[in-house]
């Protein structure tokens, strides 16, 4: 079985290029670092904060603080890990203050035996792009990842929708390579089952609810 | 190797991060384990699913609104920059 390939990267050098240039003052350096990354800012600030809203105000908020603390910028790791681990903390706090009567953390470990047991082991066919409308799919996609504890929906969304290393990951949300690890394959298996219910082959139907 | 072996490796086996031999213990688990081979595959579309879905796009009118408003700010707060 193929392994999941990992998103295709601009090369450092040319990004590196860019800081050292906003740094000494280029506004037009950062504008390029901004068109660059805003995309992955917001879909990151919008699968942790789930509102459209909180998102916009993410995005301009991180590119304003990164903006404003580039000269603190070790350059240590690449600029985006910087600038996600940036738009990870605005987005949490967002979610802390619309959500105060929940525990929101990155620490937070739901352990419990059965949460990433597969129970649903029917295969799913056809794809479930064949399955559902475009606008259907990206509900059902929306809806069963919202779902997640915060943790495991922000692992999992630098992991395998942008594509970070599990190096990065660990990096912009100040965890163990372990914990990134763990709370991915909970997160991969727990989509996966809930995902199931919508995609699962089912002999005779129409694999809709 | 058992399922519950199987599955802790999952990650690591999808993401192609593993050495060779292990890599080929758990394909010979996948060979004969219906169960653990459905697992893995749904896992895999599930990952792909979400990658190619281009769910919560930033719209194009949106972008250029939000990027005027961030270069704003920066050139009004730049006196603020900080110092390392």
């Amino acid at each position: 079985m193929a392994t999941i390939q990992p998103k295709v990267e601009e090369p450092a050098g040319d990004e590196l290029r860019l800081v050292h240039a906003a740094k000494a003052g280029d506004i037009s350096a950062f504008e390029e670092l901004v068109k660059r990354y805003d995309r992955n800012v917001f879909r990151i600030a919008q699968h942790i904060t789930q509102n459209r809203e909180d998102a916009e105000d993410v995005v301009q908020d991180a590119f304003l603080k990164a903006y404003q603390n580039l000269a603190n910028f070790q350059e240590q790791s690449k600029f985006y890990t910087w600038l996600v681990r940036i738009a990870v903390n605005e987005a949490l706090m967002r979610l802390r203050r619309r959500r105060p009567e929940r525990m929101v953390s990155l620490d937070e470990d739901i352990k419990t035996e059965e949460d990433s047991m597969p129970r649903e082991v029917a295969d799913w066919a056809p794809n479930p792009e064949q399955l559902y409308s475009q606008g259907e799919l990206k509900e059902i996609l929306g809806k069963t990842i919202q779902g997640l504890p915060t943790s495991f929906r922000t692992v999992f969304v630098l992991r395998d929708v942008e594509g970070l290393s599990t190096e990065e990951t660990a990096d912009a949300l100040d965890l163990s390579i372990p914990a990134v690890k763990s709370r991915l394959l909970r997160a991969r298996l727990q989509l996966r089952e809930r995902l199931s219910k919508y995609f699962k082959n089912r002999v005779g139907g129409d694999g809709k609810q | 190797m058992t399922c519950s072996e199987f599955l802790k490796e999952l990650t690591d086996y999808l993401d192609g991060a593993m050495d060779a031999q292990t890599k080929a213990e758990l394909e010979d688990h996948l060979q004969w384990c219906h169960n653990c081979y459905v697992v893995c595959n749904t896992t895999k579309m599930t990952i792909e699913v979400y990658r190619e879905s281009h769910l919560y796009e930033l719209p194009e009118e949106l972008r250029g609104k939000l990027r005027s408003a961030i270069l704003k700010k920066c050139k009004c707060g730049g006196e603020s920059k900080g110092q390392s």
